[in-house]
């Protein structure tokens, strides 16, 4: 207005329209609780529906991978490396702890190309961001109860007792999915302008899964290694998963890290990790849709 | 679009109605690296060059306001930063100034699209996107049915939309926007797709909308539409608004910018350069003209390359002799882009009698209005010297003038535009 080009004012008269609000842009959050929670849901169901209907082997391919791989390594540890000879319930162990950590990584894995992904959806459409990399972990999370059946059903039939402390289990997984959301949002974020980051958390998530108490348990690392092995979030829900679902003489997690100030680290990691996942992502979401 | 440039819109009152849209200097700018960097691979074998930035203002200051009811146009050319402009409006992208408000649920069709995801069937797509513009699940599965029977595609909703064709999409698209029953409508260049008959649908549910009081903010190339659709409208150009209000005039704005900016020269028809000498002249004579100068000029005396339909063709030529010419004629010759000869006009000296000479040197100037009846198109104006024109020495030397537009936004068929003063009457058979 100041350079004295002309304006489009409406010709005076009628005044402003009394519901007249500001528009901020697109954000991480925002535009109603029940809108995201719809949007999440649909892009869960869309994604579950993918993986299940439009394959010909449809939920065997999901359980394919974790089975595969637990194949494999039960036979590495008992036939060649014989780690598993003194744990109790080695082979249960093994193929919880894998289908628990397939979850972690199947949902980071997926989120890393996931707002890159729904492109056409937000080139052209306002909703929250946000949505896109949580309905990725709620996908995984679906295919993580669904292979938890088996697992429960492998528990039983090698006569893992049932324990009242199951009922902890939920709380383990809460916390593994608060690490799982954070991650994802971080990578998905960043994804967007760095495309590196795509081989980088391939890689990374590889080397955690050899990091983390995943195939052997926690007794079998000498103990000066301990507190390295406990830096990592991954660590103690391992441990205390094992804890409380396998074997309730296997040393909980505090236990293993000593007292609470050996899990200081993993849960100063954790709340880091979660802060500048925020940060990152409701500083990128509003310039994603143009740097697509 | 099929819209009958001879109806003109009956104007509307709609002063009285609350402001919907309010857009005060907006401003927005995209830095475009002058190397791509998106690798770590190139960060590190360049670790210390800083990525350099070019910043491109896409829209440098916009003000604009919308009322309740009204259809409001944005044209400009490709570039101008329209599309932009919708996405900030749809919240797709955050402004970087100023402030936009709105009043009331908004439904954005940005460049042909709604936002669809290609891997799901048409039915899902519609149900996520009812989600998007704020319905619940049930009412967006609700109005599934309407949309695809709006969009022609009841056989095809189970199809997933990669396997879709563009038009089909284009119809999806433009369905669910107009089923989502929103208040405000953004909507970018829906008209440059499509068949005729969705083209028509188009102008009918935009009329529809018109008369429902819809607010509509419509972004096209199509100055006939913005003539017979809009109440108001506004033209951008670079980021900036250079004339807004009367859709007639703004539509005449952008047409004049458009052709402004071509230079005649790289859109050249296939023809030689100006003042260059026709082929075709009597080889063994000696050249006898040779052009000076010559240009088309508007009112104020400018010098343009477009003239609008129906202004006169204010000529100017100086052409010097390059021997002497006794009698000499000038004939202008007029060739539109299929090198069709439309008309040509001739002029002699003003003299009689021996006078009639013009000396070896000497330059003539030839300047005047010309009727001009030529429809919309590209032009070249050539001039033929004739020397001793009623004798058998006649000696002709054609020389390329210049190329122009005439432009507008009637739709006249053919070649010459026909000046019709008819009466239509009604009579009985044998009265
Ligand atoms: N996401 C983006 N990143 C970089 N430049 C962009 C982006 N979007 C638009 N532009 C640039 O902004 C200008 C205006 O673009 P646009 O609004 O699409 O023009 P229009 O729709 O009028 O043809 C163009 O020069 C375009 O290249
Ligand atoms: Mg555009």
């Amino acid at each position: 207005m100041t350079d004295g080009s002309p304006t489009a004012a409406a010709p005076a008269s009628g005044g402003p329209d009394p519901g007249l609000q500001e528009v901020t842009g697109p954000s991480a959050l925002g535009g109603g609780w029940r809108r995201s929670r719809d949007l999440l849901y649909l892009i869960a169901v869309n994604d579950f529906k993918k993986t299940y209907f439009d394959t010909v082997l449809g939920y065997v391919w999901s359980l394919f991978r974790p089975l595969i791989l637990f194949a494999v390594l039960l036979f590495v540890f008992t036939q060649i490396f014989r780690i598993g000879d003194d744990v109790p319930h080695y082979p249960v162990m093994l193929l919880f702890n894998i289908v628990v950590f397939t979850f972690f990584q199947e949902a980071t894995l997926a989120a890393v190309t996931s707002v890159v992904a729904q492109e056409g959806v937000v080139r052209k459409t306002q909703f929250p961001r946000l949505v896109i990399p949580l309905a990725v972990v709620l996908t995984a999370l679906f295919n993580f109860g669904v292979n938890l059946v088996v697992v429960l059903v492998f528990l039983l039939a090698s006569g893992v007792p049932v324990e009242w402390t199951w009922l902890f289990f939920p709380f383990i997984v809460a916390i593994l999915t608060v690490i799982t959301v954070a991650v994802s949002l971080l990578v998905s974020a960043l994804f967007v302008r760095f495309r590196d980051v795509g081989i980088i958390w391939g890689v990374l998530a590889t080397a955690l899964f050899y990091a983390t108490p995943v195939l052997y348990p926690i007794e079998v690392v000498p103990e000066r290694f301990h507190e390295i092995v406990l830096i990592n979030p991954l660590t103690p829900i391992f441990i205390e998963l094992r804890h409380l679902v396998i074997d309730n003489s296997a040393p909980t997690a505090l236990d293993a890290a000593g007292g609470w100030l050996g899990l200081l680290p993993a849960f100063l990691i954790t709340v880091a990790l979660c802060l500048i996942a925020a940060k990152v992502f409701s500083r990128e979401a509003p310039r994603i849709a143009e740097e697509l | 679009m099929i819209t009958d440039p001879l109806v003109e819109t009956q104007t509307r009152d709609l002063s009285a109605n609350p402001v919907v849209i309010s857009v005060e200097g907006l401003k927005k700018s995209f830095n475009i690296p002058l190397h791509r960097v998106e690798s770590f691979k190139e960060r590190t074998v360049h670790p210390l060059r800083k990525t350099e930035y070019r910043e491109l203002k896409a829209l440098d200051g916009i003000d604009f306001e919308v009322r309740k009811g009204e259809f409001f146009g944005i044209v400009g050319r490709n570039g101008s930063g329209k599309s932009t402009l919708l996405k900030i409006l749809a919240s797709i992208y955050r402004a970087d100034a100023g402030s936009v408000k709105m009043a009331g649920r908004l439904a954005p069709f940005i460049e042909l699209g709604v936002g669809f995801n290609h891997d799901l069937t048409a039915h899902d797509n519609v149900i996520m996107n009812g989600v998007m513009m704020g319905l619940s699940r049930q009412e967006a599965a609700a109005r599934l049915d309407r949309v695809v029977e709006f969009a022609e595609l009841d056989d095809f909703k189970e199809l997933k939309l990669k396997n879709y064709s563009s038009g089909m999409l284009v119809r999806l698209a433009f369905s669910l926007m107009i089923q989502a029953d929103a208040d405000i409508m953004l909507i970018d260049e829906v008209l440059a797709v499509g068949d005729a008959s969705f083209q028509q649908k188009c102008a009918d549910v935009f009329n529809r909308m018109r008369d429902a009081g819809k607010t509509i903010v419509l972004v096209t190339h199509d100055m006939a539409a913005v003539e017979s659709f809009c109440d108001r409208a506004m033209l951008i150009e670079g980021g900036h608004i250079v004339e807004a209000g009367e859709p007639r005039a703004v539509a005449r704005a952008y047409l004049k910018l458009n052709f402004d900016a071509e230079t005649p020269r790289e859109s050249t028809l296939g023809f030689h350069e100006e003042g260059e000498i026709e082929d075709d002249f009597i080889p063994g004579v000696d050249i006898q003209a040779r052009l000076i100068d010559s240009w088309l000029e508007n009112e104020e005396g400018k010098r343009v390359t477009n003239v609008e339909i129906g202004d006169p063709l204010r000529l100017n030529v100086q052409i010097q002799a390059l021997r002497d010419l006794n009698r000499p004629l000038f004939t202008f010759q007029i060739n539109d882009a299929k090198h069709t000869q439309v008309t040509g006009f001739n002029q002699t000296l003003e003299v009689d009698g021996p006078g009639d000479v013009i000396r070896e040197g000497e330059r003539v100037t030839i300047s005047g209005e010309v009727v001009n009846r030529l429809t919309p198109g590209r032009y070249l104006l050539t001039c033929w010297v004739n020397r001793n024109r009623e004798s058998s020495e006649r000696v002709i030397q054609g020389i390329k003038l210049f190329e122009f537009v005439v432009y507008g936004m009637k739709r006249t068929p053919g070649l010459v535009e026909a000046e019709a003063d008819l009466d239509v009457k009604v009579s009985l058979e044998d009265d």
